[in-house]
């Protein structure tokens, strides 16, 4: 009888929670039905319509030269050993604390000192930790749009589509320069310095400090010459985007020239600088923003009106990438074991960079592809058509961005010769340059 | 780890606890805004950019406060503002259209422009002057003194934004050396020693993490979808249908989720619905929703002459709002006042808003915190889903899972059909592309991990149930100490709030009494960090409370 009557009790418990558990089933959203009716579609993402589409695909032999994140040898994900022991030693050293709104002061500190050198005058720098390299932009985009004189930004043809989406964003009207020449696979240097000739004076320029994306074309140390005189006539203000900085040549220094150039030589200027690829943190979304200024005095007030911007966007950044990044680079020995470890990614990369092109002359194409040994960085803008890109995904399953840009970090051994073979089919006989 | 000096920036940017000071800035140029209705069906193009408000106060803002000064007193921001920046000057009264939804307080029209504008060249008149005033090859600068589009010029008229009230406090902590300090500032859950507290299970699933070797690749723009689905489960409950009819993404914590919410309905409800939000409430809230470029009015909420909440108050100024406003409500834990509508009020509140069409915005950041029982914390939005009525939820699990620095949360908004659910996450995914591409992925992995796992999941709801209790607790010790110190206020208020403060009744001038005669520090408007208090402070404490409001009142 007892076993009966608990079993009762149960039950009667059960319906008395459930009835007053307002439970909210699907009948119960008939009302919300109609008030989001009219939400349009928004417009789809380019890339990642491919991404979804390479991992739909069951080819055996698809290859993803889509993904802009460093691959091994194996064509796995690689979280660098040096990452893996600042987390274990953060296991024990690290709270879950808010960061202040600006984040991580001491991240800070070491960031802008990876960048702007050893001797660079951080006391007047106003730099904010951020959410990665978009969020820098963004940061920096808001700032301009509301304390600067140009509502003017350009951004170099091609670049990173989300630049314009970000920038637009703020309120900033977004123009562009020329910048890569299609017919000769190299800089357009005098298209360049026309159009930014030709630019409303303190129009702001937005430059990739190293490894451009998606061209992979730098200027030399001469053509930073010729823009910076046109700079400087113009007195256009500089937007640095670094994201690659010791993952482009292996060297962090040298990758960071062209920006400590601008910055010693007393350009006003901003930087957007990202640990995603440098240090394989994609996911943790850790970087910075930062404005050079006059003096300690200056920096203050834009350290003010920044954390302004932060504030209702998000209130303070996440901690756990900014930490790793502080963790490795205030341990001289995980230091050093960093700067190894993004070398390799980078010597791994230019090794397949020369790879690919010798396989295209072994399978028989005639083309030049200098280009893609000179360009720098983890990509390679081949210079294919979008109707040849089109061929190679929908005939040989290589899953690429229809702007003939390959992420060299997709090949290894095993889809090499497969790659170059398909490469070559697309385009021989035709050209891979245009006008 | 290190006593509550170690987190002192923490408070800086408290997520639930900063009234931030908006008094000190002048009102500056034109805000360009873009009135919009919802777009038609079958639209595909989408509407251009909102601008957004400039974050200096604008001479609108400035009209929201005189038009809603029910009381006549001084609201709390120039309470902060008086009481730690004497120097500041007040907003400059701009003569604009008052109250008047359908003229624009400002002409926006205009175009956004700065009022700061480059300096003209003393020295240069024209180009070919400029070009031969410029560089000699031997300094290093390509510059000379005399350019003003250097680093020296060009940023020289930016004016200093005022600084963070709830800085000041942090930072006055910090410097001061009386050895029974109290900081009941702080929005972070403390232990019984004063220390920040990182839950065991929080602990056990990063280690998890890392012999998993999780690697760390981009989330996609709308984040995680194992933790973003765990999340809505804890929301809504098991029985919610999520995938037909909740359209949900993962955010920066509870500011994130309340950014978002609001561009999108800036964008596909339309900048002309206003967004009331309860008087008091988290400072951050207006600024947020201002700069997604709503309209932002305030409703009645506390009753400062009984300590309680104005429930008659709050359901005229909902009724007065014009049909399709978007009402902002914490689902639990009222912060700053720690005082919620009770369940028979909540239906109330539910029943009114929809009969005005309204759309609420529940802000949730508190579930299982405030009262130890997360399925009870989630009732008030349940209950307003289950009534048809049309939700917006922005989570935070700030607080509940202690991740306060790993920013993790979600906003959710439920929708009638799938089609309607896909609609909205794409346009979601345009708003958050060009803010930061994709969200942070520590905290979410930690979250997930632990709601995915039956034994961590039940390790955890205890753990969370023990901040709740001990923050109960120190509620019934602090009236207790007051009434043993010999107060006799009626203090039961503040046994009666839920979640991490306490709204004391304590006016100003007994707040700054209590920080510079006994080195309490708490901002203001009387609220006090429970989590601040333990057992080694808490008489100290009830004391100071006890000398400083004898004899007053602690009603307004």
């Amino acid at each position: 009888m007892k076993s009966h009557q608990s079993a009762l009790t149960i039950i009667l418990l059960s319906c008395v929670l459930t009835t007053t558990a307002f439970s909210a089933t699907a009948s119960s959203t008939e009302a919300s039905t109609n008030v989001w009716r009219d939400v349009p579609p928004g417009p789809p993402d380019a890339i990642l319509g491919i991404a979804q589409a390479f991992r739909e695909c069951t080819a055996e032999n698809k290859v993803n030269v889509c993904v802009g994140a460093y691959r091994d040898e194996k064509g796995q994900p690689w979280v660098l050993p040096s990452v893996r022991s600042a987390e274990e030693i953060m296991l024990s050293s690290e709270n879950k604390e808010y960061l202040p709104i600006e984040g991580d002061a001491a991240f800070v500190n070491k960031a802008l000192r990876f960048a702007y050198g050893a001797n660079a005058p951080l006391d007047r720098i106003a730099g904010v930790q951020t959410l990665s390299g978009t969020g820098a932009c963004r940061i920096g985009g808001e700032f301009l749009s509301q304390f600067y004189s140009s509502k003017n930004i350009l951004v170099p043809d091609p670049t990173w589509g989300n630049h314009h989406k970000i920038f637009k964003e703020c309120g900033l009207t977004v123009g562009t320069y020329r910048y890569y020449d299609r017919s000769t696979n190299r800089l357009d240097l005098q298209g360049m310095l026309e159009d930014l000739r030709n630019a409303p004076d303190g129009s702001t320029i937005l430059l990739h400090a190293c490894a451009h994306n998606p061209t992979g074309c730098d200027p030399t140390d001469e053509q930073w010459d010729q823009l910076l005189d046109v700079i400087r006539q113009k007195q256009h203000l500089i937007f640095f985007d670094s994201a690659y900085q010791g993952f482009a040549s292996g060297d962090a220094e040298a990758d960071a020239k062209a920006l400590r150039r601008v910055m010693d030589a007393g350009y006003p200027m901003l930087l957007a600088q990202s640990f995603a690829k440098n240090f394989g943190l994609y996911g943790e979304r850790c970087g910075t923003l930062s404005v050079v200024c006059h003096d300690v005095a200056q920096k203050d007030i834009l350290m003010s009106q920044l954390k302004c911007i932060v504030r209702p966007m998000y209130s303070s950044p996440p901690k756990h990438g900014s930490s790793i990044v502080r963790t490795v680079l205030s341990d001289e020995k995980l230091t050093q074991q960093y700067y190894q470890e993004c070398a390799s990614m980078a010597d791994r990369i230019q090794t397949m960079r020369q790879r690919l092109v010798q396989a295209l002359q072994n399978v028989g194409s005639s083309h030049d592809w200098s280009h893609i040994s000179e360009q720098i960085g983890m990509f390679a803008f081949t210079g294919m058509s979008a109707e040849m890109c089109d061929t190679l995904t929908d005939q040989y399953n290589i899953f690429l961005t229809r702007d003939g840009r390959i992420s060299i970090a997709g090949l290894n051994d095993d889809n090499l010769g497969y790659v170059a073979k398909a490469i070559h089919s697309v385009t021989d006989g035709k050209s891979i340059t245009s006008n | 780890m290190a006593t509550t000096t170690e987190n002192l920036s923490s408070p800086s940017i408290e997520n639930n606890s900063d009234e931030e000071d908006e008094g000190g800035r002048a009102a500056f140029a034109a805000q360009k805004k873009h009135k919009m209705s919802p777009p038609s069906v079958g639209t595909v193009d989408r509407p251009s950019s909102i601008r957004r408000s400039s974050l200096l106060l604008s001479p609108e803002w400035d009209m929201e406060r005189k038009s809603l000064r029910h009381l006549g007193d001084l609201d709390d921001d120039d309470q902060i503002r008086i009481a730690y920046f004497p120097n500041i000057p007040t907003i400059q009264d701009v003569a604009t259209n008052e109250g008047d939804d359908d003229k624009p307080a400002v002409d926006v029209s205009a175009p956004r422009r700065s009022l700061f504008k480059t300096k003209t060249h003393a020295t240069v008149s024209s180009d070919e002057e400029w070009s031969t005033a410029s560089v000699t090859s031997d300094s290093l600068s390509d510059f000379d003194d005399n350019d003003d589009h250097t680093v020296t010029g060009i940023w020289q008229n930016v004016p200093e934004a005022p600084p963070d009230a709830i800085l000041g406090i942090a930072a006055a902590y910090k410097a001061c050396e009386h050895p029974q300090k109290v900081n009941i500032c702080v929005g972070a859950y403390r232990d019984d020693n004063g220390n920040p507290y990182v839950l065991p299970t929080v602990r056990k699933a990063e280690y998890r993490l890392l012999e998993q070797n999780e690697v760390k690749e981009y989330l996609p723009i709308e984040g995680d979808r194992d933790f973003v689905y765990c999340a809505m489960k804890f929301a809504y409950g098991r029985e919610m249908d999520i995938e037909n009819h909740v359209a949900a993404v993962q955010s920066l914590s509870g500011t994130g989720a309340c950014m978002l919410g609001g561009q999108f309905l800036a964008q596909f409800w339309g900048s002309d619905h206003p967004i009331y939000v309860p008087n008091p409430t988290w400072g951050n809230h207006i600024k947020i929703f201002k700069q997604c470029g709503l309209k932002v009015r305030k409703y009645r909420y506390y009753d400062r002459s009984k300590n309680a909440l104005d429930f008659e108050g709050m359901l005229k100024d909902i009724k007065r709002a014009k049909d399709g406003s978007i009402i902002l409500l914490h689902a639990c834990a009222h912060n700053p006042t720690g005082c919620d509508p009770t369940m028979e009020q909540w239906k109330e509140i539910v029943s009114l808003i929809s009969s005005k069409s309204h759309i609420a915005f529940f802000d949730s950041a508190y579930q299982g915190f405030a009262t130890g029982n997360s399925e009870k914390d989630a009732q008030a939005f349940r209950y307003a889903v289950s009534q048809h009525v049309p939700i917006l939820l922005a989570q935070s699990f700030a607080k509940n899972f202690g991740l306060y620095g790993e920013r993790v949360g979600t906003l959710s908004i439920v929708c009638g059909d799938v089609v309607q659910k896909e609609h909205i996450m794409s346009e979601l995914r345009s708003i958050i592309r060009p803010l930061y591409s994709s969200p942070p992925r520590h905290g979410s992995s930690i979250v997930k991990t632990i709601l995915m796992d039956p034994a961590l999941k039940e390790e955890y709801y205890q753990e969370c149930a023990k901040m709740a209790i001990r923050i109960k607790k120190m509620r019934k010790k602090l009236e207790e100490a007051l009434q043993v110190a010999g107060s006799i206020h009626d203090w039961s208020h503040i046994t009666k709030q839920i979640g991490m403060f306490a709204y004391t009744g304590m006016d100003e001038a007994m707040c700054k009494q209590l920080t510079e005669e006994f080195s309490i520090f708490l901002t203001t408007n009387g609220r006090i960090s429970m989590a601040g208090l333990n057992n080694t402070n808490l008489t100290y404490v009830a004391n100071a409370i006890q000398t400083v409001t004898a004899g007053k009142t602690i009603t307004a």
